[in-house]
């Protein structure tokens, strides 16, 4: 159905779904497992890597930093199931996100439940938010749909900086409290563990996301983004699947929320803004949006460079020094000289290695 | 009844703020379907550019006629930088709404940057005029001036705006734009040009927010144009798009909402309020107050 659709003009850049792509060797089938068994090992190299990161890999800031990047990567994944799949352009998915965050972070807290209680309450309460903001929404499209979803996430960036009750800390955040914990989330030197976890959430979400899209909800919902009149010509509710698709990113979002509280170690009210909607923006369509690797790439890249630019930034001249400025830049070079970002990397280095190893034959 | 005639006035004066931002939104919504996530950062510009002019430009200073020329000067960088950007990255993306939204959520993140790296990420004191730092008494409540200012600064913009769309020829081609744009270009008229004019025009009301919020706020910080635009953004929504009296109506109505709950509900409330009537609004009248059906 997807391959018969035009690609209308609304719909963002559309990449060939995996799962429609020519049947790759059979040896780069297992290349996603390789790279994870890599990822798993990693935590037990010693290799420094100079330029890259301070110090060898395995220092627990490092692994840290990564756990960081995995988890975004994850979220990022989590924003493309709406943006890249249905073309539903959200500017509040930071929401579903923080309330998986605070929600387990006030539970634990100030209500002394152990985590996994907290993070199960956190999740479904989540999800539960996510389906009724979503039911709301859902009734505008387009353009009015990412305006009403940004209005709802300023309410949760308003709730968490007004500090109702005491509940969230306010400005200044609140650092999980780490009676409820389990022992092996907790010191430096576990910080393995949390890095584990993240690059579990990152599995997790990779396995969610693209099993939904080879399903047959998921060629629904790629008809959605394609032409969503014709799928309502088809009998079927465009509503009710794009409300399954908000509700389903925003459980992952949440879940992606609890994983990040345990890695850094507390909520800060930075994870409510509309800025860090935006950035996953940018992740998924740096990355290429619609695709298994695109998104998880440009989140990983994107935190790491972040980051990265941060630490350098005392060197770098002028406006290089604000990381927002260097990937703003790029973002707005990649929306114009590269669509479909890095997942279509290969496809547009083929033609050229290929002039190139014509041209001696010639 | 001095308090409620001062929250209606502080009320009032907020939604000038909103309105003056959200015309802008509406129109180049209206018209070229460009949801424009960088009038924040021309918000910024103009409240920067008469900052800057108050100190630098030759004949503008931070009181009296000094102050109106840096604010001129304000608005047309407003307005110029509003131009420049539907020119250089806006018009290539012509009739691609999702690729134009990410170009303008680039700039916006990077325009910010680059205004917080040029003058540092904390306010700075904007000048602020002998008069507006003052306060009149009006039914028994002293009303700040610089309040005043913003409503009738609003009221003059909505004014002209109204009657350059009409009775000039510009303004009819801007409505028929909005109406129907294919039948427009299909008359022969170049739309573009008035998506040029539309931005530039949008550019300096922000421009003037920035201005005159900088007044009313005291201080100037590269991230107050965002903070501002969410708000906007719900105005525009309730408003109905395209729609500049839509727009004035429900700037009237979410400033007014939002003074009166802050004042007598906690800190916040109001705000709160504010979304729940954008939701209400959605799910009684989903095209807004007045304007057309709010699709894609």
């Amino acid at each position: 159905m997807t391959q018969a659709v035009p690609v209308s003009a609304e719909a963002p850049p559309a990449a060939t779904p995996p799962e429609l792509a020519a049947p790759k060797h059979r040896l780069t089938a297992f290349a996603p497992l390789v790279v994870l068994v890599v990822a798993v090992l990693l935590p037990y190299s010693t290799l420094p890597l100079p330029g890259l990161l301070d110090g060898a890999l395995n220092e627990p800031g490092n692994l840290q930093l990564l756990a960081v990047c995995l988890v975004f990567g994850g979220l990022a994944a989590s924003y493309d199931l709406l943006f890249g799949r249905t073309g539903l352009l959200s500017f509040g998915h930071a929401l579903y996100f923080a309330a998986g965050i605070y929600g387990t972070d006030v539970l634990v807290t100030h209500g002394g439940l152990p985590l996994w209680q907290a993070a199960v309450f956190a999740v479904v309460g989540s999800t539960i938010l996510a389906t009724l903001l979503g039911a709301i929404a859902l009734r505008t499209a387009g353009i009015a749909f990412a305006m009403v979803t940004l209005a709802f996430a300023q309410v949760g960036a308003i709730l968490v900086a007004r500090d109702f009750g005491g509940l969230t800390g306010g400005e200044e955040g609140l650092p999980l409290a780490s009676d409820g914990l389990p022992a092996f989330l907790l010191g430096v030197a576990n910080t393995v563990n949390l890095y584990w976890l993240a690059l579990a959430y990152l599995a997790v979400v990779v396995l969610v996301v693209s099993r939904v899209a080879a399903s047959p909800t998921g060629r629904v919902l790629a008809g959605l983004r394609d032409d969503e009149r014709r799928v309502g010509v088809l009998g079927l509710d465009p509503y009710r699947y794009k409300l399954v698709a908000f509700t389903l990113a925003g459980a992952l979002a949440a879940l992606g929320g609890v994983v990040y509280l345990l890695v850094v170690g507390g909520a800060s009210p930075h994870v409510t803004s509309s800025e860090l909607t935006l950035s996953l923006l940018v992740m998924v369509v740096l990355g290429g949006p619609g695709t298994r690797w695109g998104p998880v790439l440009g989140g990983i890249l994107y935190m790491y460079l972040d980051h990265r630019l941060t630490s350098l930034s005392a060197d770098l001249p002028g406006p290089l020094g604000q990381p927002l400025f260097v990937l703003g830049a790029i973002f707005i070079l990649a929306v114009y000289f590269f669509p479909g970002g890095l997942a279509s990397l290969k496809s547009r280095v083929a033609p050229i290695t290929a002039a190139l190893r014509r041209k001696p034959a010639s | 009844m001095s308090t409620f005639v001062l929250l209606t006035l502080t009320g009032l004066g907020l939604a000038a703020l909103y309105f003056l931002v959200a015309s802008g939104l509406s129109l180049v919504f209206g018209l070229a379907d460009v949801l424009n996530f960088a009038h924040g950062l021309f918000l910024s510009v103009g409240a920067y550019a008469t900052w800057w002019a108050a100190d630098h430009l030759p004949g503008a200073g931070p009181t009296g006629f000094g102050f109106v020329l840096a604010a001129a000067f304000g608005v047309v960088a407003g307005a110029a930088v509003a131009a420049l950007v539907e020119l250089v990255l806006i018009r290539p993306l012509y009739s691609r709404t999702i690729e134009q939204v990410l170009v303008t959520v680039g700039l916006s993140l990077a325009g910010v940057a680059l205004l917080q790296a040029t003058w540092g990420a904390d306010p700075r004191p904007f000048p602020r005029p002998e008069w507006t730092r003052g306060v009149t008494g009006i039914g028994g409540a002293n009303i700040p001036n610089a309040s005043l200012l913003l409503v009738l600064a609003a009221a003059a913009v909505l004014a002209l705006l109204l009657l350059f769309l009409r009775y000039t020829r510009v303004g009819l081609v801007i409505r028929a734009g909005v109406e129907n744009r294919e039948m427009v270009t299909a008359l022969g008229i170049d739309v573009r040009k008035a998506f040029t004019l539309v931005f530039a025009i949008g550019g300096a009301a922000a421009a003037l927010a920035g201005a005159l919020g900088g007044v009313y706020f005291g201080s100037v910080s590269p991230a107050q144009g965002g903070s501002l635009l969410i708000f906007a953004f719900i105005v525009v929504v309730i408003g109905g798009m395209g729609s500049v009296v839509g727009s004035a109506y429900a700037a009237v109505a979410v400033g007014l909402l939002q003074q009166f709950v802050n004042y007598y509900g906690t800190a916040g409330l109001g705000d709160i309020c504010v979304v729940a009537l954008l939701a209400i609004v959605l799910l009684v009248r989903p095209q807004g107050i007045a304007g057309r059906a709010v699709t894609a």
